[in-house]
């Protein structure tokens, strides 16, 4: 009873004063907003300085943030390239660059301390750009592609032709060494070709054009913009690019007949090794078998696929299995054609 | 090292001056025109800088100093672009001795014509490094690059005339 009379009575206090108090309080929020006025006239100007420089700043900042996006985005292009198999590789930006008749090279700010070594492959976000021909702590100088004492060893995808890409100092290094018979055609890509083990194959290099002199010239893909961020693959030969699991010796299957039920060649459960003189001849229709699975053959066949390296699909012929052999287990994962995508939940019989 | 002062004009002959300052700027160009920056697509001119000493030095006066300081200057050259070792120094030297043999031709003479004479001069140094070039690649260097950067190192021979103007009457000795 007490509390409702005391709420009722602060309440009606509060309803006479808000605007006695608004009254009263007007003329000296009025007084308030002539001082701050006056107050802002006469610091206009420090004002105006002030945020002038603070405007200043915040261009600065605009700036440097859109820098900072145009690198981000270059170095995740750089980033983005992905060899096949993968390769260790080390992202260094070029420093310095020498554009001569008679030296091409460039500066790359990584060097000894992280794994560079002469004769790495260099590629930035567009393609090959050259190799590594020096090596200090820090930094690595790079032979470019258009340097005239650079030779590179290329494939053109079209023809499967090969070539030697030859620097001369210009900017679109000459094809070389090209047999007559290959039918050549502006346009046609150019692809590292793998051949001398200096650089992997299927790295992109450009594509064919004519040149001035009337030969053969590939314009790089590297030019397609500044090359300030590179790659270095740190590649050393094909034989890091092996799987040793699947170079390794392993069981075949079982070859089959027409007939399922019938085996020709019982499953091993051994290394396979190399049959002795005094072994007894295997039958017939276990040769039928072999040439695709017997150890020398999966041995010899495995190593030329753990080379194939590609960032572009590279055709192959399809080998045809003999009919009465029942599909073999590829000797390399390499060899294997892709693997057909999963069945999509639509497609799977309720 | 003591300066040798002119008898004509008295123009102080310290190898600093004639021969240290512009191996200075010659390398401080190089340097700065190797920046890996493009404008408009196109990437900066790359002139050989020390040709414009090359041909001064040797108008200026004969001296022991100059081919050395070319020397250095040539192997320079040759670490920071990359290049194959002697290319530089080689072009550089034939151009001081080749210039040298004809000082006497070339001095005094008007702008244009000392012009022609660096034009010359500059073109027999790249004749000897295209040829150089030519015999270590096995393969003739792109002659429109070798035309780009004779171009860019043309524009530079008024550096080499103020260099001369700077110097050629300090010792009338070798007027």
């Amino acid at each position: 009873m007490k509390a409702g009379a005391y709420d009722a009575a602060r309440r009606a206090v509060d309803a006479v004063e808000s605007p006695v108090g608004g009254a009263l309080s007007a003329p000296v929020r009025w007084t308030g907003s002539v001082v701050d006025n006056v107050r802002g006239y006469f610091f206009a100007v420090s004002e105006n300085r002030h945020l002038k420089s603070e405007l200043v700043q915040s261009k600065a900042t605009r700036d440097q943030l859109e820098a900072l996006q145009v690198e981000n985005a270059r170095l995740r292009a750089v980033l983005g390239i992905r060899t096949d198999p993968p390769l260790p590789h080390v992202a260094a930006e070029t420093i310095a660059d020498s554009r001569g008749p008679f030296a091409n090279t460039r500066l790359a700010d990584a060097g000894r301390d992280k794994g560079v070594s002469e004769g790495n492959p260099v590629v930035s976000e567009h393609g090959l750009i050259g190799r590594v021909v020096g090596v200090s702590d820090h930094v690595s100088r790079v032979l470019l592609l258009t340097d005239a004492e650079s030779r590179t060893p290329v494939l053109l995808v079209r023809t499967n032709g090969r070539a030697i890409l030859a620097g001369d100092g210009g900017d679109t290094p000459k094809l070389d060494y090209l047999r007559t018979a290959i039918d050549l055609k502006e346009g046609d890509r150019v692809l590292t070709s793998g051949d001398g083990g200096v650089f992997p194959r299927g790295l992109p290099v450009g594509t064919v054009v004519r040149g001035l002199d009337g030969g053969w010239h590939v314009a790089l893909d590297s030019d397609a913009a500044p090359i300030d961020y590179v790659q270095i693959l740190l590649f050393s030969d094909f034989s890091q690019l092996a799987n040793a699991q699947a170079l390794a010796p392993k069981d075949l299957p079982t070859a089959m007949t027409e007939e399922p039920s019938a085996s020709i060649a019982p499953p091993t459960t051994s290394a396979p090794v190399a049959p002795k003189p005094s072994a007894a001849k295997p039958p017939a229709a276990a040769k039928l078998a072999t040439p695709a699975g017997a150890k020398p053959a999966a041995v010899k066949a495995a190593k030329p696929t753990a080379r194939l390296m590609s960032l572009m699909p590279v055709r192959a012929a399809p080998v045809k299995p003999p009919k009465h052999v029942a599909p073999t287990k590829p000797a390399s994962p390499q060899y294997a054609a892709p693997a057909p995508p999963p069945p999509r939940p639509s497609d799977i019989p309720l | 090292m003591t300066a040798t002062t002119g008898f004509g004009s008295g123009k102080s002959m310290s190898p600093i001056g004639w021969l240290g300052m512009p191996m200075l700027f010659c390398a401080a160009g190089t340097v700065l025109l190797a920046t890996p920056i493009r404008i408009f697509g196109l990437g900066l001119p790359e002139p050989v800088f020390p040709l414009t000493v090359a041909f001064a030095w040797a108008v200026i006066r004969p001296s022991v100093l100059p081919p050395f300081a070319l020397l250095v200057m040539g192997l320079f050259l040759d670490v920071f672009w990359g290049g194959p070792q002697g290319l530089w120094p080689l072009c550089f030297l034939t151009t001081y001795a080749a210039v040298l043999s004809v000082r006497r031709l070339i001095l005094g003479q008007d702008f244009i014509v000392m012009w022609a004479s660096y034009a010359a001069a500059t073109a027999l140094a790249f004749a000897v490094g295209y040829a150089v070039m030519a015999m270590i690649a096995g393969g003739l260097p792109n002659l429109i690059a070798v035309g780009w950067q004779f171009l860019a190192t043309l524009v530079l021979f008024p550096f080499a005339h103020r260099l001369i103007g700077r110097y050629e009457d300090a010792d009338v000795r070798f007027r």
